[in-house]
């Protein structure tokens, strides 16, 4: 008597296997966490209560945004594109004291961005980009690579390479300061509607 | 006429004993690399564009708030809202919820902390300011401004 063979039928895993490989793909979401990063203040307790820094005017590119989304560029209104204004701003920081009505030296230079509360979203994050791709620039030239290189580079300073060019961007000095640093000051928003 | 009934030597079946194999193989990689959403955004979504876009190293690290005029007008009204989790919360309530995020990473992390700010573009600026004033306040300072990548004109 022949005894019956203890087999799984397997005609129909591939089924079962595409009905579960359909159900991931339609379930799964790509990571898309890409954005313009930024830090914030400390919180204004935390500073010291005498505290009073004078800025030169020389040393300030004033950036103002009123709630109906018109940019004032240094006190005139501005209609440029925004990566004219990002040419503006590296001008600004590379002047070395050469023209006197603009900043010292990239170390001084303060990049001063203020907003009304009714600004949108999407205007603030336009005039942020364009202020991060002004820098961002300057970095990427010092440190010899692309732009895209260096937004990739910087999000991983853990690797010794990256940490080297990122310092080399930044002109980091031994003594641990910056020569370029990113001096962006976001103002609190004003309130009621002017600019 | 013979000729073209003559049929060619050559086996024309695709061999599909490794089709199974080759279906788990892809469905283990979804497996491994889906992440399920944990929360559904009730707030309306429409990411402004960039074009210097950082991405986030460890999304373990990350807290998510979602910003935007929500969804159900009738019942929430139109005023943008600030959502973290499942809920609605007022800008005070944003101390609290940093707290409770920063309680689930490891001691050494929490520092690290990012919070990804998604926000809708046609979202006020005030609402932003008071959310970022209170991050400050729970000593969270790291934010990344969620983007879409600008497209090339």
């Amino acid at each position: 008597m022949p005894r019956a063979t203890p087999d799984i039928p397997n005609a129909s895993m591939a089924d079962i296997a595409f009905l579960l490989l359909v159900f991931f793909l339609v379930t799964t979401t790509v990571a898309n966490d890409k954005g313009l990063s930024i830090q914030l203040p400390p919180p204004p307790e935390a500073l010291p209560p005498d505290l009073d820094i004078k800025i030169q005017e020389r040393n300030l590119f004033k950036i103002q945004v009123n709630s109906f989304d018109n940019v004032l560029v240094e006190g005139n209104p501005y209609t440029g594109s925004s990566s004219e204004l990002t040419d503006l701003i590296q001008k600004f920081v590379l002047n070395y004291g050469a023209d006197p009505e603009s900043s010292d030296n990239p170390e001084k230079a303060i990049v001063s961005y203020k907003t009304d509360r009714g600004t949108s979203h999407k205007k603030f994050i336009e005039i942020l980009d364009a202020v991060q791709a002004a820098y961002y620039q300057i970095y990427a030239d010092n440190a010899g690579v692309t732009v895209k290189k260096w937004l990739e580079l910087s999000s991983d300073l853990n690797d010794p390479e990256n940490r080297r060019l990122y310092d080399l961007g930044r002109k980091r000095r031994p003594d641990g300061t910056v020569e370029i640093p990113m001096a962006l000051s976001i103002a609190e928003p004003t309130k009621a509607g002017g600019s | 006429m013979s000729k073209f009934k003559k049929k060619a030597n050559v086996k024309q079946e695709i061999p599909t004993s490794s089709m199974p194999d080759v279906v788990f193989m892809l469905l283990f990689f979804f497996m491994v690399t889906t992440v399920m959403r944990d929360s559904s955004i009730n707030v309306k979504q429409v990411l402004p564009e960039a074009s210097q876009l950082k991405k986030l190293a460890r999304k373990s690290l990350v807290a998510y708030i979602y910003i935007g005029e929500p969804k159900k007008t009738d019942e929430w009204g139109k005023e943008p809202k600030i959502q973290v989790n499942d809920v609605f919360i007022e800008p005070k309530d944003v101390i609290q919820w940093v707290n409770s995020e920063k309680a689930k990473l490891q001691e050494f992390e929490r520092d690290q902390m990012t919070v990804s700010m998604k926000v809708d573009s046609d979202a006020k600026r005030g609402i932003i300011a008071d959310v970022e004033t209170e991050l400050r306040k729970a000593n969270a300072r790291l934010v990344l401004y969620s983007t879409q990548q600008k497209r090339a004109n």
